[in-house]
């Protein structure tokens, strides 16, 4: 599979356990995606600083061709789906956690 | 740049007293799952040249599958850091409701 598949199946795989499987519904909400916002500019300036000195570098058959920051596109989905599961997980063990406290 | 990612995220730890490298169960029980599918993804883009590393830039030492030691380090600091921003924003924001 192309780097565009696995970024693409990573995306709506963070979003199915976000929404319907653990129903944390991150992404409905401000709190994720001002954490985003903050995470953005430096996932871009860390992918501009590993690609502009070749530290990576990315096999051209593998991805659409688009870069940003130096990195390909997809790369922005890689971050996403990273962020989005491990919050997710963060969030529902969390939630887990203070439930149990209340039922006891 | 993971050095730069420890000192950029951090600090939340210690002043905004975010407190989740107190909670290493919950951390672990979140990093470990989430790194054992993208280790798989790298393991896989590695093995099939979809991106690759300069060895004169990295420390040349490896883990399994061919893995470098700073993409494994990447897997633990950077989800760290990613929840340490969203414990920030929430401590300043107290009102936005999280995971309801």
């Amino acid at each position: 599979m192309s780097y565009t598949q696995l970024a693409i199946i990573a995306t709506l795989s963070a979003l199915v356990l976000d929404l319907f499987i653990v129903r944390t519904r991150l992404v409905r909400g401000k709190a994720f995606w001002t954490s985003y916002a903050i995470i953005l500019p430096f996932q871009l300036l860390t992918n501009w600083w590993l690609t502009s000195r070749n530290i990576v570098m990315y096999n051209p058959k593998t991805f659409l061709g688009k870069r940003l920051a130096g990195a390909p596109l997809e790369d922005l989905l890689f971050g996403f789906a990273l962020i989005l599961s491990t919050l997710t997980l963060w969030v529902w063990l969390g939630r887990s956690r203070s439930a149990a406290k209340i039922d006891r | 740049m993971l050095i730069f990612t420890v000192v950029g995220s951090f600090w939340l730890e210690i002043f905004l007293r975010v407190g989740v490298l107190k909670q290493v169960r919950r951390l672990l029980l979140t990093i470990v799952p989430v790194a054992l599918l993208f280790i798989t993804w790298d393991a896989y883009a590695i093995s099939r040249k979809q991106w690759h590393f300069d060895p004169k830039q990295i420390t040349g030492i490896h883990g399994p599958f061919h893995i470098p030691l700073e993409e494994y380090l990447f897997f633990v600091i950077v989800p760290i850091a990613a929840i340490m921003t969203l414990e920030a924003v929430k401590k300043r924001r107290p009102h936005w409701v999280v995971g309801r």
